[in-house]
């Protein structure tokens, strides 16, 4: 019996089947890994209050939430286990973080009215509430509406920094954007040599009007800043510190410990909100990744744009009407070569041809006034899309071949006996039968480019963009600009970052958001080309 | 019956009419055009795809191409030459202005190109005094060293003051004295020879004077209070007596070096100690009846270039030799020409050089690349004739007897050359030729090093420790679910895997570089124990699951294999790292990290291995879909044919199916490998980066990738950095071009063969 196990190979069948389960332990145990990472992250954990003898005999007070645990390997816990503490309140200890060792641990309590105050600059603060000033009025703890008008300060401190948000990016970026346009016109035309008096007094009048309106916008800023600053919320640390937040200075604040299971429900989804539609801050360690987002759906666009047609384009003509022989042999062995050049090589190519050699002459050409500032012979959006739309060419190629050679002969068959033309046919019946294929090549192009890096990262992506690539002023779509990426983004903060450990999780929720996004598209795109598959199928008997 | 004849009647000619009326109204014709420009257009978007692969092959080749073109020089103006052998003669930086100084110590600013005079500048000379040798003791900020025959060293300092009056560049000579205008008395005697070196912090100047004595004097430069410019402290005064007839005189710009050369060939050196000059070696430059003919110092001085009478131009550089000495070694010789050589002038930004010999050739080198880029006969020269270069090096004048010669020089790419590109290169200051990668550091007399073997070195090490990962699984994993695999359970692994191709490659390398990385070095020996029990383990079980009673067995159908097995890789994994720290007690001292250094190996935290597995992991699907497909399009009556004549399935896979399949598995390993040599982002995460030769799995590289995804950011466009990097870029290009083709070629000629099956 046994002697048969090894002598008719089955052991190797087994060995074979060990293979393919360990890949697939392997991919279902890394989505999940970087799942439960990156969800977990916006769940309002327990704050929790160590007490700890030091060695020199003192008790230091420490609050904050429990981050990681370790122990040494091979030593025993008991002696040796640290804890990672996130203590915030980087304004007064000058880090995030407290490694805790076990032993010294005296005393470990909770208490509920611990709160955190999520800030925009220095991180967050966990502490105590002592008092709320709110229109010239102080509020202190024994004043029942305390809690009341600290929610009140933050909510009126968030609207103002909304409409200030509002005035910088619209109202004045418009207004610099118009200025900068000016002094470009102003350029042209001196090199024009069309500047006469009256146009140069033309162009100054209208600056005028402009730093006119500048001045009014800012003065209606300062006046909102002031007004942002009115409240404030004093707060004291576990260790007896003092501090005064301003209320415009804070993001959101809750106290974790006094929060039912739906209150924390409902405090993750909030935090996933901001995550997907907030801008990054402080170094992009905090805050949401909108940007990135932004960026990268408008690139995929573009991308999408022009790789569709030329690559449907291509496999018309390799299935329909080139002969097969040697130029469809070339073609083919084109197609494979594109999809098998390293992304990196595109990222060269697109540098070198299309951002200096393209780019610069199109400066040259049109936009003479700008130099030496270049305007399209640097990195930005449109060639960041071209160079993803020649990578992922080949997909679209592939998979629209394929649904074309799907569709059953005697369908063109008929159409051609009908009397209509080859371009009717195709255009009447083939491609509309084919555009299922299409669209799961179109899908399957989208997702690669969606996790593409490599290339972008010289051909366009930026760490932090300071502007959208779409916004209010003319012509809308700024296809110069460079983006914010998200796959970048990944890389950027994860590696490039200050505070790598501060800024994992939110790596975490990055990367889980982009697999998020790649699987489901795949899945989209393999559930469309089954479902093709059974139509013809059944077409074919 | 006719009711229905009637009908269709009665349609036929309604098609009729209504095909008549379009032939007339000249639809048909539209029609036809329509066709006829949609069949070319297309076709010229079928083909335009070969037009794209061959653009980015045809780009990168006209980036990369001019690395290996030799200069060009082409003559644009003649004038006469009004002084004969100046003391200095030099040009500034835009080649716009040269500037000559006489015996009489009159400095003359003049046009490079016409020889027309703009200002003339006395040096502070009394009556009787006369330059006797002049030295550049810093040549980027031109200060001069000016040696007279009273024993006195003047220091004036040459300025071009640059401004911009109507857009036009206009430049403004002038000449100042940093350190005063009454200089430095180095001794009573006249001086012959000077060489001076100044830099950030100290002053020195070495001088032979007309007793063949030396004089040495060194500076600690000071910043003055009172007037903010510069005060000298002396800290050494040295006279040194000696016996050696010096010809050159050398001293390098850090001061820590003092040469001396004889037309004989035979060379002193002196070395700074506490302050102090000390001989350190004497030896001979030439062989028995050569003589010297000119001696440089290359930049940055670490280099003397030695021309002798044969026509050979020798470099040497000091090189530590075991007993930690610092010895004068003979680097490479440039075979010049037959004749002598007549004059030696290095360039000033970068490691070249020019020689004129005297069958009046002239020679353009490179020292790193060991590389003559350009080698022309100018008739005109005479044994006398002398070369200057802007530091640009855009521009050269020649003396040729009683003329000088204005040439404009094309040279931009000498510091690259096969040899320094793919061969072993002696570098300055290291101790043996070596292959090295360093593009850039802070210093402006910095010797790149462009070797792209560590490079391509790293490349392949990544690739090889990938594809060891991934061939086995992917390969098995394809001939089980292709062969063996029930078609339900096939039907949902196939998603699954063209998924974990999808994932994008940053995930894995951020995962590797910041999670698998440190999990490794924590749980190594776990890491090797699952590589030798996981094989183990399932052999074990699948034994087990073959002896167990068939009422078990049965209720789990043939092909769902690979599901049983989950749970058991799971429990095995989790046991080789719990078991993990046990081991490494035991049988390492309970750190293998330290154990490994110990017994020679060098550790990293981001490795080879890491790379392996995290690469592997991204190359395992392309691999197996293609593989997979190969097996599963192995036709059914083969192996039914040889299942009927009694073979078992493995029996069947080893001896039909596998060869059958063989080149389409062969295809998808080639087109893994050429994913796995392109990929950058996981190697630029889970590695350190650095460009090393090692192959030891235990510690990084540095591939083609990822050093263009490094430094292309920061290279200035047109450079011969950035030339490299696209020289990298097509590398790879044509590294994958070749595995892509011979994989579709396999793969083209099996289809055709199961065509005919």
């Amino acid at each position: 019996m046994k002697d048969k196990f090894f002598k008719s190979g089955e052991h190797w069948v087994w060995f074979n089947a060990g293979a393919i389960a360990i890949s697939l332990v392997m991919v279902v145990s890394l989505v999940f890994f970087i799942a439960v990472k990156g969800l977990s992250h916006f769940w309002p954990a327990d704050i929790v209050i160590f007490e700890t003898k030091l060695a020199n005999g003192t008790i230091q007070k420490s609050l904050g939430e429990v981050y990681d645990e370790e122990t040494p390997k091979g030593q025993d816990p008991a002696v040796a286990k640290q804890i990672l503490l996130k203590t915030g309140n980087r304004d007064l200890y000058g880090l995030d973080f407290r490694w805790l060792k076990a032993k010294e641990i005296v005393g470990q309590s909770s208490r509920d009215d611990v709160l955190v105050i999520e800030r925009r600059e220095w991180g967050n603060f966990y502490g105590f509430l002592k008092g709320v000033k709110f229109d010239g009025k102080e509020y202190s703890l024994d004043n029942p509406e305390l809690y009341d008008k600290m929610e009140e300060a933050i909510d009126r401190a968030t609207d103002i920094y909304g409409e200030i948000k509002d005035i910088e990016k619209d109202d004045i970026g418009s207004i610099n954007y118009d200025l900068e346009q000016l002094r470009l016109e102003r350029k042209r035309l001196q090199l024009e040599e069309k500047d006469t008096p009256e146009a140069i007094a033309e162009i100054r009048a209208q600056e005028d009007v402009l730093k006119a309106e500048f001045e009014v916008q800012q003065a209606k800023m300062n006046a909102l800043y002031d007004d942002a600053n009115r409240d404030a919320l004093m707060v004291e640390s576990v260790d007896g510190k003092t501090l005064t937040v301003v209320a415009s200075n804070i993001v959101m604040a809750f106290q974790p410990n006094n929060m039912g299971p739906l209150d924390k429900v409902g405090h993750y989804f909030t935090k996933i909100g901001e995550f997907i539609f907030d801008e990054p801050r402080e170094a992009n360690t905090e805050g949401g990744v909108f940007p990135a987002i932004f960026g990268t759906v408008m690139m995929v666009i573009l991308m999408s744009i022009m790789v569709t047609p030329f690559g449907v384009v291509a496999a018309v003509y390799l299935h329909e009407y080139a002969k097969q022989g040697f130029v469809t042999r070339l073609i083919r062995i084109a197609v494979n070569n594109l999809a098998g050049v390293p992304s990196i090589v595109y990222g060269v190519f697109g540098l070198g041809f299309f951002v200096y050699f393209l780019g610069g002459s199109i400066d040259d050409l049109f936009y003479p006034e700008a130099k030496p500032a270049p305007t399209f012979g640097t990195s930005g959006l449109l060639w960041a899309s071209i160079t993803l739309a020649l990578l992922t060419l080949p997909v679209v190629i592939v998979s629209t071949e394929e649904g074309l050679s799907r569709i059953p002969k005697s369908i063109r068959e008929g159409s051609l006996a009908l009397g209509a033309t080859k371009i009717e046919t195709l255009w009447r019946t083939v491609l509309p039968m084919a555009s299922p294929a299409m669209m799961t090549g179109l899908i399957l192009a989208i997702a690669r480019a969606a996790g593409e890096v490599a290339p972008l990262m010289l051909v366009g992506v930026v760490k932090l963009a300071p502007t959208l690539p779409l916004d209010g002023n003319l012509p809308f779509i700024h296809l110069e600009r460079k983006f914010m990426h998200l796959g970048f983004h990944i890389y950027d903060v994860g590696f490039q970052s200050p505070n790598v450990e501060a800024a994992r999780p939110l790596v975490f929720a990055t990367a889980f958001l982009l697999v998020l996004v790649i699987i489901l598209l795949n899945i989209t795109a393999i559930k469309i080309r089954n479902r093709l598959r059974e139509k013809y199928k059944s077409l074919e008997h | 019956m006719s009711e229905l004849s009637n009908d269709y009647e009665a349609v036929k000619d309604r098609v009729r009419a209504l095909l008549d009326k379009q032939t007339e109204g000249g639809h048909h014709t539209l029609r036809r055009i329509k066709d006829m420009v949609a069949k070319h257009s297309i076709a010229i978007g079928g083909v335009s795809v070969i037009v794209a692969v061959v653009m980015i092959f045809f780009y990168l080749l006209y980036v990369v191409f001019p690395i290996f073109r030799s200069a060009e020089i082409t003559q644009q103006q003649v004038y006469s030459n009004v002084a004969q052998a100046p003391q200095l003669w030099g040009m500034e930086e835009y080649g716009e202005i040269a500037y000559r100084l006489d015996d009489a110590g009159q400095l003359v600013f003049y046009r490079a190109d016409s020889g027309a005079v703009i200002s003339e500048e006395a040096l502070p000379l009394t009556a009787d005094e006369q330059v006797s040798s002049v030295a550049y003791a810093n040549r980027e900020e031109a200060i001069v060293a000016v040696a007279l025959n009273s024993g006195r060293v003047l220091l004036p300092k040459l300025t071009f003051s640059i401004s911009y009056p109507n857009d036009q560049r206009t430049i403004t000579p002038s000449i100042e004295y940093p350190f005063g205008e009454e200089g430095i008395l180095l001794g009573e005697a006249a001086i012959v020879h000077i060489a001076a070196a100044k830099n950030e912090e100290y002053l020195s100047l070495v001088a032979v004077d007309e007793n063949a004595n030396l004089a040495f004097q060194r500076f600690e430069l000071q910043e003055s209070f009172l007037t903010e410019g510069l005060e000298l402290e002396q800290l050494t005064e040295q006279a040194i007596e000696s016996d050696f007839s010096v010809d050159y005189l050398m001293h390098d710009p850090t001061g820590q070096w003092v040469y001396l050369v004889g037309k004989d060939g035979s060379l002193q050196s002196y070395w700074l100690e506490d302050d102090e000059l000390q001989p350190n070696e004497r030896l001979s430059l030439v062989a028995q009846g050569v003589s010297v003919t000119d001696a440089k110092l290359l930049l940055g001085g670490i280099s003397i270039l030695v021309g002798d009478s044969q026509g050979n131009i020798a470099q040497w550089f000091p090189v530590r030799d075991d007993t930690n000495t610092y010895r004068l070694t003979r680097i490479r010789n440039f075979a010049f020409s037959e004749s002598a050589i007549v004059n030696i002038t290095p360039e000033i930004r970068r490691k070249g050089f020019y020689a004129i010999d005297a069958e009046k050739n002239l020679g353009i080198f490179y020292a790193t690349s060991h590389r003559e880029v350009l080698q022309e006969s100018l008739p005109e020269l005479t044994d006398a004739s002398e070369i200057v270069i802007n530091p640009r090096g855009n521009r050269m004048l020649v003396t040729a007897g009683s003329q000088i010669e204005v040439w404009s020089v094309e040279n931009e790419h000498p510091d690259l050359s096969w040899s320094a590109l793919w061969s072993k290169v002696w570098y300055e200051s290291y101790p043996e030729p070596q292959y090295t990668y360093q593009s850039s550091a802070s210093t402006t007399d910095f010797e790149a090093k462009f070797s792209l073997v560590p490079l391509s070195f790293g490349t392949l090490k990544a690739a090889f420790y990938a594809m060891l990962f991934a061939m086995p699984l992917a390969i098995c994993g394809a001939i089980f679910t292709a062969y063996f695999m029930a078609p339900k359970m096939r039907s949902s692994v196939k998603p699954a895997i063209e998924i974990m191709e999808a994932l994008p490659t940053v995930i894995l390398g951020f995962l590797a570089g910041l999670w698998l990385a440190p999990v490794m070095e924590e749980n190594l020996p776990g890491v090797f124990m699952i590589l030798i029990l996981m094989p183990l383990a399932i052999i074990a079980f699948g034994l087990t699951w073959h002896f167990l009673p068939s009422r078990i067995t049965a209720l789990i159908p043939e092909g769902w294999q690979a599901a049983l097995l989950v749970p058991v890789i799971i429990l095995i994994a989790w046991f080789c790292f719990a078991i993990s720290y046990p081991v490494e007690k035991l049988m390492f001292d309970g750190n293998m990290r330290v154990w490994l250094e110990s017994i020679g190996i060098t550790y990293d935290q981001r490795n080879s291995m890491v790379v392996g597995i995290a690469m592997g992991f991204a190359v395992i699907p392309t691999i197996f879909s293609i593989a997979e497909d190969a097996i599963f399009s192995v036709p059914k009556h083969l192996s039914n044919g040889s299942l009927a004549l009694g073979a078992s399935p493995w029996q069947t896979l080893v001896r039909v199916v596998l060869p059958t399949a063989s080149p389409g598995i062969f295809s998808a390993v080639m087109i893994g490998l050429g994913r796995a040599v392109g990929e950058t982002m996981i190697v630029l995460m889970a590695t350190g980066n650095t460009p090393i030769m090692e192959a030891n799995i235990f510690e990084g590289m540095r591939t083609l990738s990822a050093n263009i995804a490094v430094e292309m950011p920061e290279s200035e466009v047109g450079s011969s950095h950035y030339r490299v990097l696209f020289l990298a870029g097509f590398v790879l290009f044509i590294f994958t071009f070749i595995f892509n083709t011979v994989a579709e070629n396999v793969r083209h000629r099996l289809r055709r063969k199961y065509g005919s099956l």
